[in-house]
């Protein structure tokens, strides 16, 4: 059976292309825009990999993980943060928060990739 | 010169198509027979009444309503310098696509389809007729008959500048 | 992501286009927002709003490798961070300096989109301000994005090392699995375990969430220590590590890090109105279809008008309830290529700025009326003649500071604009309180022109309109600000070309208000369908004023200008219509058929001579010129009821073919003939 990944980004091109080689790479991906969007869907099915940009409107990426990793359905479930390099604070947040590892913007399908298969087999 | 067939559903038997062959949909006008290349023919239809279009060329004889777009019908008759077209529900209308536009051209009849090896298409013989050579794109004999192959590019008349920009690739890419 | 052209079937075209899409909304979000903190509104999560805009600008401009974006963005982030943090104070100064930096931030993405280069030192004087700002904060950003640091290979040869790994339960509570660790670090070469579960409690002591094993690892790689380190990367805080070669000193490992701060605020704005968003091209043919529609509809109705109704009530109820379902279906796929003028109003608070810092000037552009709707087709033809008035008001209208405070005026100089829906129509005002039209002047000029006859007195009105002549400007020199044939002739022209009227207003010393009166679409026509001998045409209602049918006593023939109508004091031109188009078998005598009085901006009042009015009918346009070419005295074409051809009028240029009259009030330059249409049937 194919894992599932939720995919939280609100720039629709990011999700785009992010949806987009996963897809192509045999996952099952589902969308949401922002952090409150995600919980949402979170509810509707079993997850095997969160990825998920910082900086978004409603709940941003922070919030969104603390609740994931405090509600019980998907406590356990690796989250991955999208970041950008300069964004040092943030990373350390995001860790802190209890993701399990990032990815650096900009990165391309085969880092995308490899990185989900780290965390995700 | 290979002698060709009169009906297009014998067309492939007799006849080996070599890559170069162009096919072109003949019709008349009064005595004389034409022929139009098959790629930009989009239809046949029957003579209907045009809205004219005032301060227009004698040879534009209006606008007709095709399935919702306008498109003019030129009076090739007219066109060609050999007379005005009186136009029954006898007559045919050939809808062309001229580069990006949509025509019609008014003659007597449609005929044929015939298939001509560009070899065989002769020059056009200066005879001082009152037709322009742009018109033209060669004779060729068929059968027994004499058949003037047109260009669409050298066909319109106030619009020739703007038809020809269209036009002018299209017909460039297509001269064998 | 950063896609690589040898991405296969990577459909990198469709998510350029994407990008760019999703940064004009940005963009747009972040032009309002940052209106907002320039008008006060310091809240953060505006802040926040407005630092997300840019970085997520940033963000996919490095997945398509447009460097300048990526730099300018980077540095614009950077400040944006450090206001939102409030490291930097949102001065009037900073806000100054955010406003003109979204605006280059435009000019970089669209140059970026294009894939145009930009001059080098392009906004660079932002650039330097923005890093001067961002210098008085606590920590100074990194210049440049830095690369992640390349891998140093150790220069070929097999190593063995030693890792000693203890993970914390914080590791295991953030869904990373020693396991997978484990297999990353076979895949870098041979790797012996060997697990010490020392820690571990009796069975019924043990939580299944804690770490209690550790593993000493033996790893045989070629790989260098980066790469090993990689492996741990994600977990290197919560767990112990030791990574030794022989000669090298081990890295250390670090310890979890302090417990998460506070919880960062959510914050919720208000519900967006639900859309979704489709291709322009769906709707258009939506659209057409939906004309299609109607017109066999309209064919339908009109077969139904000759059946007996009696004989068929069923039908002929089908047929109106069809009738009346077509005309709603009209009207709302007609909305949904209705779009905000927003999208139009929005550039112009940005020529404002620019325009007015080049002129030295104080300027404030106020906006109402955003989000009355208009027909794209419409739309996209307002941001020409808009930008016109709107440099004019800044160039002619609005005083100097000085000038206007010697005025007893306030310093800043206002324009208004705004947009309304009136009885069917949209009405755009652009008003300023600048110095109002100088009638004085005007008149002189118009009079030196021969535009207007020495004695004639026009009224205030008339003057006023006179600025819409051509090759009128009351700048002895046509200042280069608004260039040569921007003159407010040009506008009117694209007015008009949009079906629309303008007007003007002013006070001398006041200011001056523009109006211009627009159709909510240009694909349906309101029309009067008349008939010249067998020629049906139509006129659009918006131009009519009257219909009448003259005495002979009314109509005065004028030597060498043809004849013209009086009316209630007033000489009206006459056109024939028979004569202009060359119809036969047409009502010669205007006492016998129909005089209908038009009003266009280029020819005033007109009274044109037909057959017959058959009626009232909302047509939809049909362009002539697709496969024709432009007619004179024809604006376009129409499918009538019976399925055949109508010709629309351009009332405005009827004159020209026909007219030889002359308004009384004020004469019109003499026009010639068009010449007769080029004889091509004879060859060269």
């Amino acid at each position: 059976m194919a894992k599932r990944i939720l995919a939280v980004d609100d720039s629709k091109t990011m999700r785009d292309m992010v949806s987009f080689t996963l897809k192509k790479a045999g996952f099952d991906v589902a969308e949401a825009e922002d952090g409150k969007a995600a919980l949402n869907v979170l509810t509707s099915g079993k997850f095997d990999l969160i990825i998920t940009d910082l900086n978004m409107p409603n709940m941003d990426g922070i919030s969104l993980i603390k609740n994931v990793r405090a509600g019980s359905q998907h406590r356990a479930v690796p989250i991955l943060i999208l970041t950008t390099e300069s964004d040092g604070t943030k990373k350390a947040d995001g860790k802190a928060a209890g993701a399990t590892g990032w990815l650096v913007k900009p990165f391309n399908p085969e880092q995308l990739i490899a990185t989900v298969n780290r965390v995700c087999p | 010169m290979q002698p060709d067939n009169k009906s297009a559903a014998s067309f492939g038997q007799d006849l080996a198509v070599s890559e170069n062959t162009k096919q072109f949909i003949t019709f008349t006008l009064g005595p004389e027979e034409y022929g139009i290349d098959i790629m930009v023919v989009r239809e046949i239809k029957g003579w209907t009444e045009t809205t004219t279009i005032p301060n227009a060329p004698a040879h534009v004889r209006g606008v007709i309503n095709l399935r919702g777009i306008i498109v003019p019908i030129f009076d090739l008759r007219a066109r060609f310098g050999v007379g005005v077209t009186v136009p029954t529900s006898m007559h045919v209308v050939i809808i062309v696509a001229a580069g990006t536009r949509t025509v019609g051209l008014l003659v007597d009849t449609v005929s044929d389809i015939i298939s001509v090896d560009p070899k065989d298409i002769r020059d056009v013989p200066d005879m001082g007729m009152p037709m322009e050579d742009q018109f033209l794109e060669g004779l060729v004999a068929i059968e027994n008959r004499m058949v003037t192959l047109v260009s669409l590019a050298g066909l319109f008349g106030r619009s020739a500048e703007l038809a020809k920009k269209n036009i002018a690739g299209d017909v460039a890419a297509k001269a064998a | 992501m950063s896609v690589t052209s040898d991405s296969e079937a990577y459909p990198i075209a469709q998510f350029r286009k994407t990008y760019f899409e999703e940064c004009a909304e940005l963009l747009d979000a972040l032009q309002s927002n940052l209106e907002l903190l320039a008008g006060g509104d310091e809240e953060d999560e505006t802040l926040h709003a407005i630092f997300r805009s840019v970085h997520s600008i940033k963000g996919g401009a490095g997945a398509f490798g447009c460097t300048d974006l990526v730099a300018f963005s980077h540095i614009f982030e950077s400040l944006l961070d450090a206001l939102r943090e409030h490291k930097v104070p949102a001065t009037r100064d900073v806000k100054q300096l955010l406003l003109r930096a979204s605006d280059a931030l435009a000019d970089i993405v669209n140059a970026a989109r294009l894939e145009q280069p930009l001059p080098g030192n392009f906004a660079a004087e932002i650039r330097a301000a923005m890093q001067d700002s961002l210098q008085g904060s606590v920590d100074a950003p990194v210049a440049v994005a830095a690369q992640s640091t390349p891998e140093s290979d150790v220069a070929g040869g097999e190593h063995t090392y030693r890792i000693v790994f203890r993970p914390h339960t914080e590791m295991l509570r953030k869904a990373n699995e020693p396991l997978l660790l484990i297999r990353e670090l076979c895949k870098l070469g041979v790797l012996t375990t060997e697990v010490d579960s020392a820690a571990l409690p009796a069975l019924e002591a043990i939580d299944p969430e804690a770490a209690y094993l550790s593993w000493t690892f033996t790893l045989e790689t070629v790989a260098s220590l980066n790469a090993i380190q990689d492996v741990f990367e994600f977990v290197e805080d919560d767990c112990d590590l030791k990574i030794e070669q022989l000669d090298i000193a081990p890295e250390p490992a670090e310890t979890a890090g302090s417990d998460p701060a506070g919880a960062v605020p959510t914050a919720t704005g208000p519900a967006p109105a639900q859309s979704i968003r489709v291709d322009v091209d769906k709707v258009d043919r939506l659209v057409n279809l939906v004309g299609e529609l109607v017109i066999s509809q309209a064919m339908l109705t009109e077969q139904g008008l000759s059946l007996p109704a009696d004989q068929y009530p069923t039908l002929i109820q089908g047929i109106e309830a069809l009738a009346q379902s077509a005309r709603e279906l009209q009207e709302s796929v007609m909305a949904i290529r209705a779009q905000p003028v927003k999208s139009v109003f929005a550039r112009m608070p940005r020529i404002v700025r620019e325009l007015a810092a080049t002129l030295g000037k104080e300027v404030r552009i106020v906006t109402s009326g955003e989000m009355t709707e208009i027909d794209k087709t419409v739309i996209e033809q307002l941001n020409d003649p808009l930008t016109h008035m709107i440099r004019n008001a800044l160039d002619h209208g609005i005083e100097p500071p000085a000038e206007r405070l010697a005025d007893g005026k306030p310093r800043q100089g206002t324009i208004l604009l705004s947009a309304a829906q009136r009885s069917g129509r949209i009405v755009i005002e652009v008003s300023d309180d600048g110095r109002g039209i100088n009638r004085e002047k005007v008149l002189a000029k118009a009079q030196a022109r021969g535009l207007v006859p020495a004695g004639a007195s026009p009224s205030d009105e008339d003057i006023d309109n006179l600025i819409f002549l051509p090759a009128f400007s009351t700048a002895d020199v046509i200042s280069n600000i608004s260039g040569r044939g921007v003159g407010m002739d040009v506008v009117k022209r694209n007015v008009q070309a949009l079906g629309g009227r303008i007007s003007v207003r002013s006070k001398f010393g006041q200011g001056s208000s523009f109006s211009l009166s627009l159709p909510l679409t240009l694909a349906v026509v309101d029309g009067m369908v008349v008939s010249v001998g067998d020629e049906t045409f139509i006129i659009p209602l918006v131009a009519i004023v009257e219909n009448l049918r003259p005495q002979a006593a009314d109509i005065h023939p004028i030597v060498g200008r043809g004849d013209v109508l009086a009316l209630r004091g007033e000489y009206l031109p006459l056109v024939y219509l028979h004569r202009a188009f060359a119809i036969g078998g047409a009502i010669a005598d205007p006492c016998r058929g129909i005089v209908i009085i038009v009003q266009s901006e280029s020819a005033g009042r007109v009274g044109i001579v037909v057959d017959e009015l058959l009626g009232q009918q909302q047509v939809v346009v049909k362009s002539l010129e697709a496969n024709y070419e432009p007619v004179d005295g024809i604006s376009g074409a129409t499918i009538l009821g019976n399925g055949r051809v109508a010709l629309i009028l351009d009332v405005g240029r009827l004159h020209e073919i026909d007219i030889r009259g002359t308004d009384s009030r004020l004469p019109l330059p003499e026009t010639s003939r068009i010449e007769p249409a080029e004889d091509m049937t004879h060859a060269a």
